[in-house]
This record gives structure tokens, C-alpha cells and sequence, in this order.
């Protein structure tokens, strides 16, 4: 699929990057308003799937390759791990120790301020670059495969 | 509370049309429908975080199924139903409809959580203390990566595998055509 008209091209070069920013701020702010890793992290992922449906498949694998969104999958599925795993360094050996609120910011008032919940942002970020990788891929595959698929059938 | 009724109709329209049209794009149309709608019910359910999961979800959703749906050569169903499915399914939603009245019954009324009777439940807990000892504000964001994180740790991991799965199921070349090119 070639893209569409000019018309859909020049809309979506200016919407993608509103659709991106809203994505980023869902993920940032999970931990104070509606939202969080996972609704963010599609949100991610529908701007590039608006490219892949405008521009055609070629512009966004040069965008996004499957490589690097693969790369990225896997970097946040280590580092939602890792955050889990964290945990028993600290004194109370247990997984999810939400280390950073218990043992920095537990004096302090950070209730409602971007900087507070401790992992939960850091959570939320890993979990965001996952599942937003993650069903870009799948878009990309679901929906663009199909033509080799049958031209390899007709060899 | 009227409201939730009038949604449910159209929901229970939309599904209808999706099931009983023969042309394949306006029953995708109509799944649609009944996914907005849902998320409108979330939102005045004050389930926000929810609604905003259950639109971007569906709106992916119906991406991939517009796009399958487009490239196939026939997008109308053709021949008639079979007499014995058919029956068979009522059936089984009968039953399921009577089942569901049933449980309903013993639930308590609307709007009254039943863990609010219970001041030693997991969810007072949660509700009391979540602010002071997680300092998230976001009481959903607290509970799914705080108090509940294994959980989505699991959720996690099956989504990682699922997509695997697919991109071993629709790579476009086996590893064997891939060394034999070199």
C-alpha cells in the first residue's frame, strides 16, 4: 500500500505528534491522573500505526524498523524486571519493595508532584515502551505481511 | 441511573446489527459502537482509567480489523444459517440469562461496594493508606504496580509471549530460507 491522499498525509504529519505528546503525558503522569503504562503505551503505538495507514508501511518501518521496536520491547520488559528485582537490595528483602518511596521519600510531602510515588512512575515508563513496541509490532505484522504471504504461496 | 439503560440498548442494537449484517465492514462498525459505548458506561461509572484503556485498545483493534477486512476480495457473508447452531446458541444464552438473573439477585444494591461493609477488607486498606504509603495520587496506578505488581509483572510476561508467538507464526522467511539465501 502505497499511502493515502495528500489530504490524509498532511493532517497526520500534524496530528502525530499531538496523538505522541498525549501518549508521553498519559505515561508520565500515571501515577497522578487517569492513565498509566499500558493506556499510554497504546496511545504510543496508534501514532505510529496513523503513519503506517497514511504514509504506507515502508515510511513507518523507516520510522520505527521491527528491529528497534523489538530492541525496545524486550528493554522494557528488563527494566520492569529490574525495577521488581531492585527490591532485595534493600533491607526488607521482598519483590515490589517500592524502594525509592520508602527509603528516600518517606519523610517528605510529595503527594500530588510529578517526583513522588517512588517506582511507579519508573514502572510506568517501562510498561509504556513495552506494550507501545510491542503492538506496533503487531499492527505491522497483522497488517502488512499479507502480501508476501500470498506471493510465496503462488511459487 | 436511566442512563445506563439507554446505553445498554444501543449496545445490545449495535451487537445485534454486527451479528445479523451481511456486509463485513459494518459489522466491524458496529463492534465499534458497542466498544464506545462501554467506555461511555466506564466513565460514568467513575472508572476513568478504564475508559481511557478500553478506547485506545479498541481503536487499535479496529485498525487491524478495518485493514483485513479491506484487502479481502468478498466482504459480504453469503448462505443461510444453520437450523441446529442456531437453536443451540439460544440455548445456551437462555441459560446463561437465567444463571445471570439468579446471581444478580443476591448481589448488593447499586453504588454500594460490598467491601465497604467490611472495615478490615483489602480495599479499605488500600483506599485509607495508599496515598500516605505509596504517595502515588492515582489510587489505580498504587494498586497495579504497588500493592498488586506480580500481577502485572504475569500481565506482562503473557503479553511478551503472545507477541513472540506472532512473530514467529507471520515472519516472512524461515531461518533455513534465510541461510540458504547467503
Amino acid at each position: 500500500m502505497k499511502g493515502m491522499t495528500v489530504i490524509v498525509k498532511t493532517v497526520s504529519s500534524w496530528t502525530k505528534v499531538l496523538i505522541f505528546l498525549f501518549g508521553i503525558y498519559i505515561v508520565l503522569f500515571g501515577h497522578l491522573t487517569p492513565g498509566g503504562g499500558f493506556a499510554g503505551g497504546v496511545i504510543l503505538a496508534c501514532s505510529y500505526v496513523l503513519l503506517l495507514l497514511a504514509y504506507g508501511r515502508e515510511f513507518a518501518e523507516k520510522n520505527l524498523s521491527l528491529g528497534t521496536a523489538s530492541k525496545l520491547d524486550c528493554a522494557g520488559s528488563l527494566l520492569f524486571a529490574a525495577i521488581a528485582l531492585t527490591g532485595f537490595l534493600y533491607g526488607s528483602a521482598s519483590f515490589f519493595y517500592n524502594f525509592i518511596q520508602q527509603e528516600y521519600l518517606a519523610g517528605h510531602n510529595t503527594a500530588f508532584k510529578l517526583v513522588s510515588a517512588g517506582i511507579i512512575p519508573l514502572a510506568n515508563i517501562a510498561i509504556g515502551l513495552k506494550v507501545g513496541a510491542s503492538l506496533f509490532m503487531i499492527v505491522i505484522l497483522l497488517s502488512a505481511f499479507r502480501p508476501e504471504m500470498s506471493g510465496r504461496e503462488k511459487e | 441511573m436511566w442512563i445506563f439503560y439507554v446505553l445498554l440498548l444501543f449496545m445490545v442494537i449495535a451487537c445485534i446489527i454486527a451479528v445479523q449484517t451481511d456486509n463485513l465492514l459494518s459489522s466491524i462498525i458496529c463492534v465499534g459502537a458497542v466498544g464506545a459505548i462501554g467506555s461511555l458506561m466506564f466513565l460514568l461509572l467513575y472508572a476513568p482509567d478504564i475508559a481511557i484503556t478500553q478506547v485506545v485498545v479498541e481503536v487499535l483493534a479496529l485498525v487491524v480489523m478495518l485493514r483485513v477486512t479491506i484487502s479481502r476480495d468478498i466482504t459480504f457473508i453469503t448462505g443461510d444459517r444453520e437450523f441446529f447452531g442456531t437453536v443451540t446458541s439460544i440455548v445456551i444464552i437462555l441459560i446463561i440469562f437465567l444463571a445471570g438473573i439468579e446471581v444478580f439477585r443476591t448481589l448488593p444494591a447499586f453504588g454500594v461496594p460490598v467491601f465497604s461493609q467490611f472495615s478490615n477488607a483489602a480495599s479499605q486498606t488500600y483506599i485509607t493508606e495508599g496515598l500516605t504509603k505509596t504517595g502515588a495520587a492515582n489510587i489505580v496506578a498504587a494498586i497495579i504496580l504497588d500493592y498488586r505488581g506480580y500481577d502485572t509483572l504475569g500481565e506482562a510476561a503473557v503479553l511478551f509471549t503472545s507477541i513472540i508467538g506472532a512473530t514467529v507464526i507471520l515472519r516472512k522467511e524461515t531461518r533455513k530460507q534465510v541461510e540458504s539465501a547467503r
